[in-house]
């Protein structure tokens, strides 16, 4: 007990040195696949420590704070994964981040700031239902939202959750801002719109947006490796493997509009999830 | 040098602001980004947010047009900043010199840490004169 309780702080203060380095990856792979050298892996923290040290330019006082109140309750909303607490409880915790981010967006009075929060709340609209939708999955197949319940199944989850699993697949890039479905703010386009909703975040906070965005990157590839909870290291394997998948898939395809993310993103992992749940209760699945 | 200084040199976000050029420096810059000069391995990245930017770099001739969305723009950027005047237009005027509605180089707007000679400016030349920036700008950081 007092071993995993070390176990889970250790992974819990490495998380956002863990998260940077992925994105780090991402942005050598990236330009890997695009025939460049690219940055260094640290190069994430290299901009965070930059933005931290700029002078601050402060377009509402409220902004900071929702900066902030993102990486903050990212960090709860991964914590309570990892001491194995209520998964709903982590996936509320985790809307009221993005919420906190959108509120950030609204809180200044700049076109470029109100467009880029609508359409971070359309996103938050596509995947937070996938997520709520994924713990009830877990309770389905295990009787528990307790995370600690989850991975004291001996079987894996996979078997009898695939459907739920695709429909996760299909949340992680819109909640990494990948293309397809990079709508709000995406990696490559600096120069779009879609860069909305961090136009007015400048300085420390967007530095803590950054950090709060490497927390929730780690939490959705430990909701990712809750699906192998008998062998935990194999699962890390696969989210790893997902992760990279996600960076092939921004690579190859191009940004969808608002309303055909919504409606082909729920159409699929709908019919996946009712599929899952009919052959769930029917006996076909474990 | 100072981690601060060493991560302002490593990242320099950078605001292309375009004040009617002939689009020659733009194209050049441009050429910077992509596969066979690649400037991204030095940390650097287009941004199209001052806010967010730390190196400004101006083309074209500052001009009576636009010189208040020049100034504006400089003046939302956080310090610490550099501005880099790129082509023989940002640095002196050009063949602009002395027409009515040119004001001249942009230092006659903003105050410009680096001149970048050409016309246009060769992409090494883009490169080699944001890297000399980078000095002073770690000097800011710190």
């Amino acid at each position: 007990m007092f071993e995993r309780i070390i176990l889970s702080l250790i992974f819990l203060t490495t998380s956002p040195i863990l998260g940077g380095i992925l994105r780090g990856m991402d942005r050598k792979l990236t330009a890997r696949f695009q025939n460049r050298i690219g940055p260094p892996i640290i190069q994430p923290f290299y901009d965070v420590i930059k933005l931290w040290s700029k002078k601050p330019i402060i377009s509402s006082n409220l902004q900071p704070v929702f900066a902030g109140l993102y990486s903050l309750l990212s960090l709860i909303a991964l914590a309570l994964v990892i001491f194995g607490q209520d998964l709903l409880m982590a996936v509320f915790t985790l809307s009221s981040a993005d919420v906190s981010m959108i509120l950030g967006s609204y809180s200044i009075r700049s076109p470029y700031s109100y467009v880029g929060a609508r359409r971070e709340l359309i996103q938050v609209l596509t995947s937070e239902p996938l997520l709520v939708l994924t713990s009830v999955g877990f309770y389905f197949a295990t009787g528990s939202f307790g995370v600690s319940e989850i991975l004291g199944l001996g079987k894996p989850l996979i078997l009898s959750l695939p459907g739920f699993f695709i429909a996760f697949l299909m949340a992680l890039p819109i909640e990494a801002r990948k293309s397809p479905f990079d709508i709000s703010a995406s990696h490559h386009a600096h120069q779009e719109i879609v860069r909305g909703v961090f136009t007015e975040f400048s300085g420390y906070s967007l530095a803590l947006i950054e950090i709060g965005h490497w927390i929730k990157l780690i939490l959705f590839l430990s909701i990712l490796g809750l699906f192998f909870p008998n062998n935990l290291l194999f699962g890390a394997v696969i989210a790893f493997l997902s992760y990279f998948l996600t960076i092939m898939v921004d690579n190859i395809f191009p940004r969808l509009t608002w309303s055909a993310m919504l409606k082909g993103v729920w159409t699929i992992s709908l019919i996946l999830i009712s599929l899952n749940l009919i052959s769930l209760f029917g006996g076909v699945l474990g | 040098m100072s981690l601060r200084g060493k991560a302002a040199v490593k990242s320099p976000w950078i605001l292309h602001v375009n004040c009617g050029s002939c689009n020659g420096c733009d194209i050049e810059i441009l050429a910077a980004l992509t596969p066979r000069f690649d400037v991204e391995r030095f940390g650097m990245l287009h941004m199209g947010n001052p806010k967010h930017a730390d190196v400004l770099l101006v083309t074209g001739p500052a001009n009576r047009r636009n010189a208040k969305v020049l100034k504006n723009l400089y003046e939302q950027t956080p310090e610490p900043k550099v501005v880099v005047a790129v082509g023989t237009c940002a640095s002196t005027g050009g063949v602009f010199y002395n027409c009515p509605n040119v004001l001249g180089g942009i230092d006659e707007v903003i105050p410009v840490d680096v001149y970048i000679p050409g016309c246009a400016a060769r992409p090494e030349a883009i490169i080699d004169g944001v890297i000399l920036a980078l000095k002073k700008l770690a000097k800011g950081a710190e």
